[in-house]
């Protein structure tokens, strides 16, 4: 039983209880994802498998054996910033931090969900792809909760790395 | 949580020769049981895993769909058919949760997950007959704003959760389950039984017993359809009150009406009476606004709740006037 996590293997706990978040905190020592609420309320531990977002408070590690997990310790090339890190910097998407990576994790998935045209709750027509706007990003973080009241800043630069039209 | 193993199933007849009683539990993506086990509400031993098990969205020989048990929300949600030609399932989905969990969560589980009434998973200070059979309800003469008005019972008001379920009810879709006994299949307006004295049982499934699929019958020519959610804020919160709707009209008429309701019963809540008082009339607002009354005459709500009549009646109307509206 292995997990490959920011390109790394890792064995998998024996304990079947050990939440895919708890495993990389205490056992992995990966402090990034935060755990807010452990009832998959807030998106603070949001990670990526596989390319796609998850809540890691709410996935059991031994349910993602052989999966590629992708945190925000696993984003920046060495020194340089994920170019969606550097967006967070340039528009103070942030106060406390603590919500930032799982923003971050949700932000970068987000993209490629435009990408493949998914629809979200805000999308007027279902049968083409959905059109850029803010409300689409609004929606589509609505996953990940802060507290501080950074959420201008925060949309600022999801809507500054997704591209597209504006509204 | 208790000490329990875990482990693999490799097909639904490997998941059923594993689960051996009341100690095991089948494990979907676990974005309810998870919670369910760290609150001691749900305390299985056994673990099995189905989550890699019936992945597939099958258009049939009968022009309907078959969705497998283990396909994610989000799979469903984005399916280019299910967008086309049965928009009221994807756009419930899409109301639902978040994207985080939309994409974790199956079809199986979204269908069985457990309401989120806070009286229920409040272990250590609240009463609860669904978690404790016999022991009362304090969310009646408690703060039961989220509860339902219709289907309820004096043992419990809790609600049914899921906004798929709603719109799964809309289409008349049928689950397919396999246990023991061999498969069968069960009307999804039939598989959820209202609470009556016995809360803790929600559902036809029998111990043991494995949602595989779920089927959609042919889709209605002309038919147009839509999922309304109306909550505490604009995303990421259950349902006050939801509405999947559906209408088909035909030289003025409508032919044809559906209306499901969710966030006010514990199960989706399907209005046939309504329904059928608005077939071969003008789809005018009077119509619909006759109907909205029918489907909540039965009503009997709580102090916390008593709003939730008047709001259910009136996106029952907004959603069937947008429906003719569209139709135009």
């Amino acid at each position: 039983m292995t997990i490959e996590i920011n390109n790394q293997p890792y064995d998998l706990p024996d304990d079947a209880r050990i939440s895919l978040l708890d495993f990389m905190r205490e056992r992995l020592e990966l402090f990034g994802s935060k755990k807010g609420c452990n009832q998959g309320a807030c998106g603070a531990c949001t990670v990526l498998v596989d390319g796609e977002r998850i809540l890691s408070c709410l996935a059991l590690a031994a349910q993602y054996d052989g999966r590629s997990v992708t945190t925000i310790e696993g984003v920046a090339n060495g020194d340089e910033l994920h170019p969606l890190q550097a967006l967070f910097v340039e528009n103070e998407g942030m106060q406390c931090g603590y919500c930032t990576p799982g923003q971050i994790m949700s932000g970068i998935a987000l993209k490629s969900e435009l990408e493949r045209g998914a629809p979200s709750n805000v999308s007027a027509d279902l049968t083409v792809a959905p059109r850029m706007s803010r409300d689409e990003i609004k929606e589509r973080l609505s996953g990940n909760l802060c507290r501080c009241g950074a959420h201008n800043g925060i949309i600022d630069a999801v809507a500054a790395y997704v591209g597209g039209e504006e509204q | 949580m208790n000490p329990l193993t875990y482990e693999k199933a490799t097909s639904s007849a490997d998941a059923l020769e594993r689960h051996d009683g009341d100690a095991a539990k089948f494990l979907g993506a676990g974005t309810n049981l998870v919670d369910l086990m760290r609150e001691g509400i749900a305390t299985p031993t056994r673990l099995i895993d189905v989550t890699g098990l019936a992945q597939g969205i099958e258009e049939q020989s009968d022009g309907g769909l078959r969705i497998g048990a283990g396909v994610s929300n989000t799979a469903v949600a984005d399916d280019t058919t299910i967008r086309a030609e049965y928009p009221a399932l994807s756009r419930a989905i899409l109301a639902g949760a978040s994207a985080q969990i939309r994409n974790m969560a199956t079809v199986g589980g979204n269908i069985l997950q457990r309401t989120r009434c806070s009286y229920f998973y409040d272990v250590a200070g609240s009463r609860c007959n669904k978690r404790t059979p016999g022991e009362g309800c304090d969310a009646i003469g408690g703060f039961n704003r989220a509860h339902g008005i219709l289907g309820v019972s004096d043992s419990c008001i809790a609600t049914h959760p899921s906004d798929m379920s709603v719109a799964l009810s809309l289409y008349d879709a049928v689950i397919n389950v396999e246990g023991d006994q061999g498969t069968r299949s069960i009307p999804i307006n039939d598989f959820y039984v209202l609470p009556g004295d016995t809360p803790d049982i929600e559902n036809q499934l029998n111990p043991g017993e494995l949602i595989v699929s779920v089927d959609l019958p042919a889709p209605s020519a002309n038919r147009r359809a839509t999922y309304r959610k109306v909550r505490d804020r604009a995303s990421y919160a259950f349902a006050l009150v939801s509405v999947a709707g559906s209408l088909i009209i035909e030289d003025g008429l409508v032919v044809d009406a559906g209306i499901s309701l969710g966030g006010v019963a514990p199960k989706p809540w399907r209005a046939t009476e309504a329904e059928a008082a608005i077939v071969g009339s003008p789809p005018i607002e009077e119509t619909f606004r006759n109907a909205a009354q029918i489907a909540l005459a039965d009503a009997t709500t709580q102090p916390g709740n008593v709003f939730k009549t008047e709001l259910a009646q009136r996106v029952i109307v907004a959603v069937l006037q947008d429906l003719a509206g569209d139709a135009q």
